[in-house]
């Protein structure tokens, strides 16, 4: 894959906070934690998969990196300008860099709109294109850019299946030339038998592009984050506990978080499956409203000591960019 | 082991604006006693339907048309979907764990209400005892302090513990069977885990059989003893789990096993099944798989839907007319 040493994005010390409110007057009563210090770097043309169980945060980073939410701390350096507090006004010229292909493909597509002008949308908010007949050549090369008939950008989003749809999906967020697309479970409502051609396609993209492409890939599923990604970050109520290549991260884990997330993934071979070990977390995963102190995990961890309960573990490097977020390991 | 369940040729129709919808369309399979068995495919497959009507839970535009559902040695299809045999079966011999536990559960009832409910219908048991029993299954499936806990509504539990409750809901009466339709589905992953050990361990326990609808292989890979893989409405290759997982030899099967990324494996392209599932209302003579098949040969287009033929392997049989085998270029390692 095709990677500079260019930084596209660096995120330091993210911090997104929800007020919870009550009454009337909306009294601020308590705030959900929902990302808590998450940092990381982005190389140009890299792919970094964001993985975790509901309300780990990961579409919550997404969104703080897209500027759909204004976080409450942090900074998100993109192209080397720090876009985490810039006001309403200069962020069309951001959404123009930074998009997104949304989960599912059933609500994120306006019903009343055509397939063609869902696509070309962004060509038009963003002024891309010169004329209408530039507009509609750009359009129709969208659409075969994703492997969809251009003959059927007339048609409305319910004509198309769940697969196309996200080509549809797929197609509007590459209009503006992008530089990072934020894939937030891209795959994860779709079948089995149409999961693989999306991946493909996406991976064919960034080879494909006018200009490389940037992907931040949010997905629960671990063997597909995996197989996508070039660096994984697993998150735990919102921080990343471990980050580090696929393939460190499957043959070497060290956070017991990401163990018992692998150990939980079921291979499709009984024979393998036999001689699995299982490590199965108790409990569930506590409410960010009042996350346990020090390390979140630790009332579920099976190596945890007095110790745990008390310090927050930084995120250290154990060698070779393997970043771990653990005391014990 | 005894035969359990032996459905045969079953068909399910529904009778939609576009046409008939052939959504199962004669399907059989059995269960033994104390079998866990897996029923894998996507969407709209029929997977579900089977299931419900074996239940004889089909609501109208659908009707079950044809077919046999021995259960005990008696065709319950025989049964009046409302008369007392069939509710007698529905929840007391048979029982069923839906997808949505967020769904399938009555919002405005507490949990010792619902519990209770089958309890008192099928065992007759009274109040008191109702209620100590629904403790007491509570407990067995993991949920902790029952006692304070019986008394809360559904929408007080997380969706894991949700769907211990469905849990011990099927298995409050003790059923011979236990359908289970994507218990897993909606939950993750870490808590899938959980609750697959936690229902193959209940159903052992209670000397039940499990039978599992899923669309994820590999749910089934760790627990079924056989799997019975559906396309469009029929099943298109059945056999004992090690010999599916290890010679697929239906095209779908294939296609099935190479296009999900694995965690054991680094960097493989996938390769996709090509095209989409195709529209069951208007269905073709010859086999359904056909528009999407990498292995299809001229005898496939003239030839009608092929019939389920034995190949070597323990009760393994498929749907197709090409031996893979031979075709080779098989890439599931």
């Amino acid at each position: 894959m095709s990677q500079s040493n260019e930084i596209i994005l660096k995120v330091n010390d993210l911090k997104m906070y929800f007020p919870v409110t009550r009454g009337l007057l909306r009294k601020k009563v308590a705030e959900i934690k929902a990302v808590d210090g998450v940092s990381f770097e982005l190389k140009k043309g890299e792919t970094l998969g964001l993985v975790g169980e509901s309300g780990c945060g990961k579409t919550t980073v997404g969104r703080c990196v897209s500027r759909l939410y204004q976080p409450t701390g942090g900074e998100i350096i993109f192209e080397g300008e720090d876009i985490a507090a810039l006001p309403e006004k200069d962020l069309k010229r951001i959404r123009r860099k930074v998009s997104l292909i949304f989960q599912d493909p059933y609500s994120s597509l306006d019903p009343r709109q055509s397939a063609g002008s869902i696509v070309g949308e962004p060509l038009i908010v963003h002024k891309i294109t010169k004329d209408k007949i530039d507009y509609h050549r750009r359009v129709e090369t969208l659409f075969q850019l994703v492997g969809l008939d251009p003959a059927l950008m007339n048609r409305y989003p319910h004509e198309f299946s769940g697969g196309q749809r996200q080509r549809i999906g797929i197609a509007r967020s590459l209009a503006s030339n992008p530089s990072l697309i934020i894939c937030d479970e891209p795959v994860s409502a779709l079948d089995v038998s149409i999961q693989a051609q999306i991946i493909n396609l996406l991976l064919d993209l960034k080879e494909a592009g006018e200009t490389e492409l940037t992907y931040i890939f949010i997905a629960h599923d671990l063997s597909v984050v995996k197989h996508i990604s070039d660096r994984v970050a697993v998150m735990y109520l919102g921080r990343i506990v471990e980050l580090t290549t696929p393939q460190e991260l499957y043959e070497n884990p060290l956070h017991p978080y990401t163990q018992a997330l692998l150990s939980a993934v079921p291979v499709p071979d009984p024979e393998i499956e036999e001689k699995r070990e299982r490590i199965i977390l108790e409990g569930e995963v506590p409410s960010p409203l009042n996350p346990p102190s020090g390390c979140a995990l630790h009332q579920r961890c099976p190596i945890a000591k007095p110790e745990c309960r008390e310090v927050i573990p930084p995120l250290s490097d154990r060698g070779g960019g393997h970043l771990v977020a653990c005391i014990r390991a | 082991m005894e035969r359990l369940l032996e459905v045969k040729d079953l068909k399910t129709y529904f009778n939609t604006d576009d046409g008939l919808l052939k959504a199962v369309d004669g399907v059989s399979f059995y269960v033994d006693e104390q079998e866990i068995i897996g029923v894998v495919g996507e969407s709209g497959c029929g997977k579900t339907v089977t299931q419900l009507s074996v239940m004889q839970l089909i609501a109208r535009p659908g009707k079950i048309v044809g077919g046999e559902v021995i259960f005990e040695g008696r065709d319950i299809l025989k049964y009046k979907p409302h008369g007392e045999e069939m509710r007698a079966i529905r929840g007391g011999k048979i029982a069923m764990i839906f997808q949505e536990p967020m769904t399938s559960l009555n919002p405005v009832l507490t949990l010792n209400q619902q519990l209770s409910e089958s309890l008192m219908l099928h065992l007759k048991m009274n109040k008191e005892d109702a209620r100590k029993r629904a403790i007491e299954l509570l407990r067995l499936v993991g949920i902790p302090s029952p006692e304070a806990r019986i008394d809360d509504y559904p929408h007080q539990f997380s969706g894991g513990m949700r769907q211990r409750v469905m849990i011990a809901m099927g298995l409050s009466c003790n059923p011979k069977i236990l359908i289970a339709d994507e218990p897993t589905t909606a939950l993750d992953v870490t808590t899938q885990a959980q609750l697959l050990e936690l229902m193959t361990e209940m159903v052992e326990r209670f000397r039940s059989s499990l039978i599992i609808v899923t669309h994820n292989l590999g749910v089934v890979a760790r627990y079924a003893k056989r799997i019975y893989i559906m396309y469009a409405g029929k099943i298109v290759e059945e056999g004992t789990c090690k010999e599916i997982f290890k010679h697929p030899r239906h095209p779908y099967t294939i296609g099935l096993l190479n296009s999900v990324p694995r965690l054991d494996t680094v960097g493989k392209r996938l390769v996709p099944i090509e095209g989409l599932p195709p529209n069951l209302t208007n269905m073709p003579d010859y086999c359904a798989f056909l528009p999407r098949c990498p292995y299809k040969t001229e005898k496939c287009r003239t030839s009608p839907m092929p019939d389920l033929r034995d190949v070597p392997g323990e009760g393994h049989r498929v749907r197709c007319y090409v031996d893979i085998a031979e075709v080779d270029n098989v890439t599931v390692k």
